[in-house]
């Protein structure tokens, strides 16, 4: 059974429901519990959600259901929906930490008084969740960076950060899929194309899903480039029924 | 068959919209789609279409198209643009038939910021993820993900048959398109506890003003201080259309067609989505109010106004094409040529 959480307005056409006020595995749970359930259920009107660290977002069409409706068809799904397990999948994405794809590592290492290739090794030996998208087409949230790793967002953006850069900032890390000035810090970049609306799969990782780094080289980066722009994956998928 | 529009000259910002691409935001996709939906919904209601047809949304900047090879039926509506044919002045929402050899032009006029232009069976560009909007920060819809310009040729859809009605050219009388200053309807949240009761006062009680940091993402607005009460760095969560964010400024930012899915600064509340058309239309520099309304009250407003823009098929007037005083002194300063057939009324079967 999910944890009472809050109903609040967004406007007469959306409902946030709020599981926490922080970025937590377990608030996080509640929220893609829920999504699932919302899904699932098909409670008419509703017309898309927008799960996030913390809360569910529920869009909805004024016409066809209430708030008032809509949280009480919400309310009797959290009494019966046990938190779900829905399948989750682990994806392997490779990511290079050589120049010139580690644009901004001097400035960490000097900021975080760590040598680059501990930074690498932090970044690249932890397991990330997927907490939410954001910002612009396909950019991933993800959860799970290394504490040693925080810092903060910088004053000012820096010039736009090229697709598949590999970001730090306030303890969160996130792959970019397009260029966009950035108040955070990239100290790596991938090949694979987390957005691509060429492809039938638009988009890789599922909200909750994990994310883990493969080291590669500057070299296979290249190859892996080309690959990607010709429509393939390049990353690995492996399901992880049960977290 | 369909036909085509041609354009001939398009201001910065104008773009081919249409409902909105919907179905993507959880993976961080704008939903885009008009600023001012009833507008939007009054040109493309006024030819039949539905509420996601293909439409040009034209900024203040303005537009010159004419038609290609076959006549084409369209209508345009908001704000207070001023439309000619050939030079001479339209009524500001209107039907018509556009001959091959016709120029339309629209221009931004006494108020507003975006007008519509729609063609009958909606405007047929490549749809991306389900949608003809466009984006230009992500570089999808529309055509090439891009704003229009010259020698862009806009094919329209095939229209269903005898969707259009009778066939007349009309005024559209919209009186929910017409100016009024009256304050913008709020629902509070979901953050309007990030900000103190007298905080929230001064948000009701004083009035705005539209910044020139005013896009389709959204509209930077100047006022009082509005202070949180405590910091205003919360943990993202959603963004719906109207969402009233206070940054670090202290400075309402509201957030529209263009807004990002999920965001990360407290929501003081958003506008009702029956004043977002009105919003959208306010020009840099001109000021508004704010009033407190429970959700739903603001959820009878929209239903209200929805129908009554969905009656817009019954409010049309056979276009007479008279001159007026008004049309004779506009077509006077701009010294442009009378359309000699411009006394000669058209058929209206009504």
């Amino acid at each position: 059974m999910l944890p009472k959480p809050l109903y609040l307005a967004a406007g007469e056409s959306a409902l946030v429901v709020e599981f926490g006020a922080t970025i937590d595995p377990n608030i996080h749970d509640c929220v893609l519990a829920l999504d699932a359930a919302v899904q699932r259920a098909n409670i008419d009107g509703v017309t898309e959600t927008v799960p996030t660290y913390r809360s569910l977002m529920i869009h909805f069409e004024p016409r066809r259901v209430s708030a008032e409706t809509l949280i009480a068809a919400l309310a009797s799904l959290d009494a019966t929906a046990k938190p779900e397990r829905t399948r989750v999948h682990r994806w392997h994405i490779p990511a290079c930490y050589d120049p010139p794809h580690d644009e901004d590592i001097t400035e960490v290492a000097a900021f975080l008084n760590m040598p680059r290739a501990k930074i690498i090794d932090l970044h690249q030996g932890a397991r990330y969740r997927v907490y939410m998208y954001g910002f612009a087409p396909g950019f991933i949230f993800l959860g799970g960076l290394p504490p040693e790793l925080t810092i903060p967002r910088r004053a000012v953006p820096r010039a736009p950060a090229p697709p598949g850069s590999l970001l730090i900032a306030a303890g969160q890390a996130l792959i970019a899929s397009c260029a966009m000035p950035t108040g955070w810090y990239a100290i790596g970049r991938t090949p694979v194309k987390v957005f691509d609306p060429k492809r039938t799969q638009i988009f890789l990782a599922g909200i909750g899903d994990e994310i883990c780094f493969e080291r590669i080289d500057g070299d296979t980066f290249d190859a892996l480039s080309l690959a990607a722009e010709a429509g393939e994956f390049c990353v690995r998928r492996e399901n992880i029924d049960e977290r | 068959m369909g036909g085509h529009l041609g354009v001939l000259r398009a201001g910065p910002g104008v773009t081919i919209q249409d409902g909105g691409r919907h179905g993507y935001l959880r993976y961080g996709v704008t939903p885009a789609g008009p600023m001012d939906w009833t507008a939007y919904r009054t040109a493309n209601f006024a030819l039949g279409n539905d509420d996601r047809a293909a439409a040009i949304e034209v900024s203040a900047g303005g537009l010159e198209v004419h038609c290609e090879n076959a006549p084409l039926w369209v209508a345009f509506a908001g704000g207070a643009f001023v439309w000619r044919r050939s030079g001479v002045v339209l009524p500001r929402a209107a039907r018509i038939r556009l001959e091959p050899s016709e120029i339309l032009t629209a221009r931004a006029g006494e108020f507003g910021a975006f007008a519509y232009l729609a063609a009958e069976g909606g405007f047929d560009t490549p749809p991306v993820m389900g949608s003809r909007a466009t984006h230009m920060r992500s570089g999808i819809g529309g055509i090439e993900g891009r704003m229009l310009r010259a020698g862009d040729v806009l094919p329209a859809a095939v229209p269903a048959a005898g969707q259009r009605g009778e066939n007349f050219e009309a005024i559209i009388d919209a009186p929910w398109l017409d100016r009024d200053s009256g304050p913008f309807r709020v629902v509070l949240g979901p953050q309007d506890d990030c900000f103190s009761p007298e905080t929230l006062g001064d948000f009701f009680a004083y009035a705005f003003t539209l910044t020139p940091i005013a896009d389709r993402m959204a509209y930077r607005l100047t006022g009082p201080d509005i202070a949180h009460a405590r910091g205003y760095d919360i943990v993202s969560d959603g963004i719906a259309l109207g969402a009233i964010q206070i940054p670090g400024d202290r400075q309402p930012l509201i957030l529209m067609a263009d807004r990002q899915p999920t965001g990360g600064y407290p929501k003081l509340g958003h506008v009702a989505r029956a004043d977002i058309g009105r919003l959208a239309q306010l020009r840099p520099g001109e000021s508004c109010r704010f009033r407190a309304v429970s959700a739903a009250e603001a959820r009878t407003a929209l239903l209200a106004l929805e129908d009554e823009i969905a009656k817009t098929h019954q409010r049309l007037r056979p276009l007479r094409r008279a001159l007026t005083s008004e049309r004779l002194f506009e077509s006077n300063l701009i010294g442009g040529v009378v359309d000699p057939l411009d006394s000669e009324e058209t058929g209206g079967e009504f």
